[in-house]
């Protein structure tokens, strides 16, 4: 069955030699993580199709507000801090699983859903003013991409905090078992592509349409 | 009175007893007939207690043989629905001429050509295609199931839920009237106020979640899943077109799924995406919708290169010719799919030199097709080719889809294109490639796989009847679209003013008659075959003189595939463990590790379909309530720890025993 036996035998030499079944017990290698890098590329593709409308519709103002009239910098600098950090006490929350330190992790990703929730709080009193001041999804293409772009990131981060919580619960129940770090570690990859897409958002959406 | 009428409204949204379909003959006597035939097999399976079998080793199931076979039957099931408005509308053009209107009022027969692209493509080519790669691909690479079997029982489920809501809207409203990619302004809610096109829209995004984790999961299978020694160039050519299949699943259902929730908004919401207002690009849809359209055509017609690829080697009894050459042909087919999406729409307006550059483009992919065609033709030669029912299939489907390639040369000639496009000529073109190479490929592999499956193989009878009233059906009905084409008749009409075109229509509605017969005759050999399966029994598990792994374990396989995971030293594995005298092991066998069932799959299938009926009709509360529900089974579902279980070595040992006796006592 040795790699060796393999390629001395393929030249004719003396089949009996090769083995065809492995004899032991065999387990291929846990897919979960590629699983979910996939999964991650193909939501990322979402956001590719989201940032594509907007680069089509982001200028078709007709005739309504336009971003730098109706986009907050100071708001979006205070969120995008929120979410930036998030991402460090994730990873914070992580080392500590990597050394079995249960109770600190809960803390690190405590502190992380409330960073989430902040973002997301944030995020819906900027919709409430737009649409209190009539600047709503249905006034211009614009506004129909803005508002799809962001909300879908939104809606991402606040699927993301429930699963959080979830996992917390899970973790309680259960401990650091293996299967829990591996949730642990799809949420992280999860949370981390948001901040990325969000900085993508931040800068194409936000700093491209409000500075000059 | 007034409160009631608020109550009724808040619950059933906006749907009536209007929208039953009381006033329409033709659907009421179909849903008569539907009806009968449910209350028929549900008092039979009743009858005969199967209900139990059913939920335990069906339903709740996640071994991937058994969902690959739910697949198929969806996909036949479907293709009996689609195929009857095919047969509808071709009766509707072989007699409304002058001032005959046909027996289709024009609403119903737009609703009608939309529901049988729709179904014809997600809900019979997407099942069966990937019913295909869920029961061959993890037998080919020698595992013991895919790499995430609970989501692939869920997967599943989602497809059915699709299904299943495009089956309501023939009894229960109505469907879109768009055509089956529904473009705006067309598909906006201005002008299809009605449910038709929510309909349509629902059934796509729930059945898409299903074919993406379907595809991240046979991705994944591939990858990490391969016996060992199976490098990625000694894969079976079959799992090559399944790998690049499912990296195109995976990377243009996401397109698929925004633009979709784009046109939702617009509709729900009232966002100005496709509109033609306040800045809204209808334009942007067409070319969102044909960036996942184009691939979507490789995505259904590469896993069944492969099954030719098999078939003809299998049957011509010798290594499939040129098999680097093969790999390389679909991998650059899977990267070029991305680059062709605009030959969709030529007469958009682009400008000559971005209509020249997808031109090129699309005429480049037929190079690594034609090579595909050269490799089977040089497999072919000099083989004893055994012209089984599969060889059949994959003989017409050499000279078909031939044809069918050089008529998208023609079309990928932009000059060319304004005038064909939209035309019958268009229609041919694309039933041609798709018909002669999708559906031929499928038959051969339902054929080819059959024994495989259930350990006994399909009557050659029935299937050569089958596979001549196709063929022979296939040509009637559209070479003269071909011809209609070219004399400037376009597609979607209901009605003809010139008498002297009725005569192609006649001829293909004689077409599209043969093909009737040969569905019969499938499901005539199917039946056939059931009954006459002791003498059709397959003992040996391979049949057919095969060279994968899927034919070195038994038919049926057992549950857990591979009593021993198989080496592999080279590619046709199994050829080479017979050129060895390889004998299988008849001890020492060791416990297995195998995954549990779980109801949760058609569960959250079920909701799902709850959750967009209840969106189709805004029924606003059932909506909410089943929205909670699906994430209250999901989130459930997590705290399920116990998902796998052992099969003892004592079971693995009688399993295998009985199987050394059967192979004794035959062979």
């Amino acid at each position: 069955m040795s790699d060796t036996s393999i390629t001395m035998s393929a030249g004719g030499g003396s089949p009996e030699a090769l083995s065809f079944h492995v004899a032991a017990d065999y387990h291929p290698e846990n897919g979960t993580l590629l699983g979910f890098w996939v999964y991650l590329m193909s939501d990322c593709l979402i956001f590719a199709c989201l940032f594509a409308a907007y680069g089509v519709l982001g200028r078709e103002f007709a005739g309504g507000p336009t971003a730098a009239e109706v986009l907050e910098l100071p708001t979006v600098a205070v969120n995008t801090t929120l979410l930036l950090l998030s991402s460090i006490t994730y990873g914070f929350a992580v080392l500590e699983m990597q050394r079995d330190r249960q109770n600190p992790m809960m803390v690190w990703l405590a502190v992380t859903g409330l960073l989430g929730a902040g973002f997301i709080t944030l995020e819906l009193r900027e919709f409430a003013h737009l649409i209190s001041i009539g600047a709503g999804p249905q006034r211009s293409a614009f506004l129909s991409s803005f508002f799809t772009l962001v909300g879908t990131h939104g809606l991402h981060v606040s699927s993301g905090i429930l699963w959080l919580i979830v996992l917390m619960v899970q973790v309680s129940k259960k401990g650091l078992i293996s299967a829990n770090k591996r949730r642990l570690m799809c949420l992280s990859m999860f949370w981390h592509f948001l901040d990325l897409v969000w900085v993508g958002v931040f800068s194409f959406v936000y700093l491209m349409g409000v500075l000059p | 009175m007034s409160d009631h009428l608020d109550l009724t409204k808040l619950i059933f949204g906006r749907l009536t007893l209007q929208e039953l379909p009381l006033h329409v003959p033709i659907v009421l006597g179909t849903f008569v007939v539907v009806m009968l035939g449910a209350i028929a097999l549900l008092a039979v399976i009743t009858y005969y207690r199967l209900w139990g079998y059913l939920w335990r080793e069906w339903f709740t199931s996640i071994d991937h043989k058994k969902i690959g076979i739910m697949y198929m039957i969806l996909g036949i099931v479907m293709l009996l629905r689609g195929f009857s408005d095919a047969i509808m509308m071709r009766a509707q053009q072989a007699i409304a001429f002058g001032d005959s209107a046909g027996y289709l009022p024009p609403e119903h027969y737009d609703q009608i050509f939309t529901a049988h692209g729709v179904i014809m493509i997600f809900f019979v080519a997407m099942p069966m295609v990937t019913g295909m790669m869920n029961f061959v691909m993890p037998l080919q690479i020698g595992a013991r199931d895919v790499a995430f079997p609970f989501l692939n029982n869920f997967s599943f489920w989602m497809t059915v839920a699709g299904a299943m809501l495009v089956m309501s809207s023939l009894f229960i409203g109505e469907f879109a009237r768009t055509g089956w990619l529904a473009y705006p302004p067309l598909s906006d809610i201005a002008s299809s106020p009605d449910a038709g096109v929510d309909y349509y829209i629902w059934s796509l995004q729930i059945a898409g979640v299903g074919t993406l984790l379907s595809g991240i999961n046979l991705l994944v299978t591939i990858v990490k899943m391969r016996a060992p020694g199976m490098t990625l160039m000694k894969m079976p050519i079959f799992t090559w077109t399944a790998l690049c299949t499912n990296v195109l699943i995976v990377a243009a259902f996401p397109v698929l799924t925004a633009v979709l929730a784009m046109l939702a908004l617009d509709r729900y919401v009232g966002t100005n995406f496709f509109t033609t207002e306040l800045g809204g690009n209808a334009m942007m849809y067409v070319n969102l919708i044909w960036i996942w359209g184009h691939p979507e055509v490789y995505i259904l017609v590469l896993p069944v290169f492969g099954i030719f690829s098999e078939v003809t080697s299998t049957f011509s009894r010798k290594p499939l010719f040129g098999y680097a050459s093969m790999v390389y042909a679909t991998v650059v087919i899977t990267v070029l799919s991305y680059l062709v999406w605009l030959h969709h729409f030529f007469t958009m307006g682009s400008g000559a030199s971005v209509n020249s550059f997808f031109g090129i483009t699309t005429m480049i992919i037929s190079i690594p097709t034609g090579a595909k065609i050269f490799n089977w033709l040089f497999t072919m030669y000099r083989g004893r080719v055994a012209f089984e029912v599969p060889m059949m299939w994959t003989v017409a489907f050499m000279v078909t889809f031939v044809i069918g390639g050089m008529t998208g040369v023609m079309l990928a000639v932009p000059p060319a294109d304004f005038s064909l496009h939209n035309s019958l000529f268009l229609i041919a073109h694309f039933h041609n490639v798709i018909i002669g190479g999708v559906v031929f490929g499928l038959f051969a592999g339902i054929n080819y796989w059959f024994p495989k499956a259930f350990g006994y193989k399909l009557d050659p009878f029935w299937g050569k009847c089958s596979f001549w009233f196709w063929v022979v059906g296939f040509y009637f009905a559209f070479m003269p679209l071909y011809w209609l084409g070219f004399m400037g008749v376009t597609r979607r009409l209901s009605h003809f003013d010139d008498p002297s075109l009725q005569i192609w229509f006649q001829i293909a509605a004689f077409g599209a008659f043969l093909i009737l017969l040969g569905i019969i005759s499938m499901l005539m050999q199917f039946w056939v075959s059931f009954r006459r399966r002791h003498e059709l029994r397959d003992v040996t598990g391979d049949p057919w003189g095969g060279r994968t792994l899927e034919w070195s374990t038994s038919s049926p396989p057992p549950q857990y595939n591979f009593a021993f995971t198989p080496q592999v030293h080279e590619g046709d594995a199994w050829w080479q463990m017979k050129q060895h005298r390889y004998r299988r092991p008849t001890d020492g066998f060791l416990p297995i590790h195998m995954p549990l069932n779980t109801p949760a799959g058609i569960l959250l299938g079920g909701i799902s379909f709850v959750f967009g009926f209840a969106m189709i009709w805004y029924m606003w509360p059932l909506a909410a309530l089943s929205f909670i529900a699906l994430l209250a089974v999901a989130i459930g579902h997590t705290f399920n720890y116990h998902r796998e279980y052992y099969i003892p070595a004592d079971e693995v040992h009688r399993v295998e025993a009985s199987r050394t006796e059967l192979l004794a006592n035959h062979v």
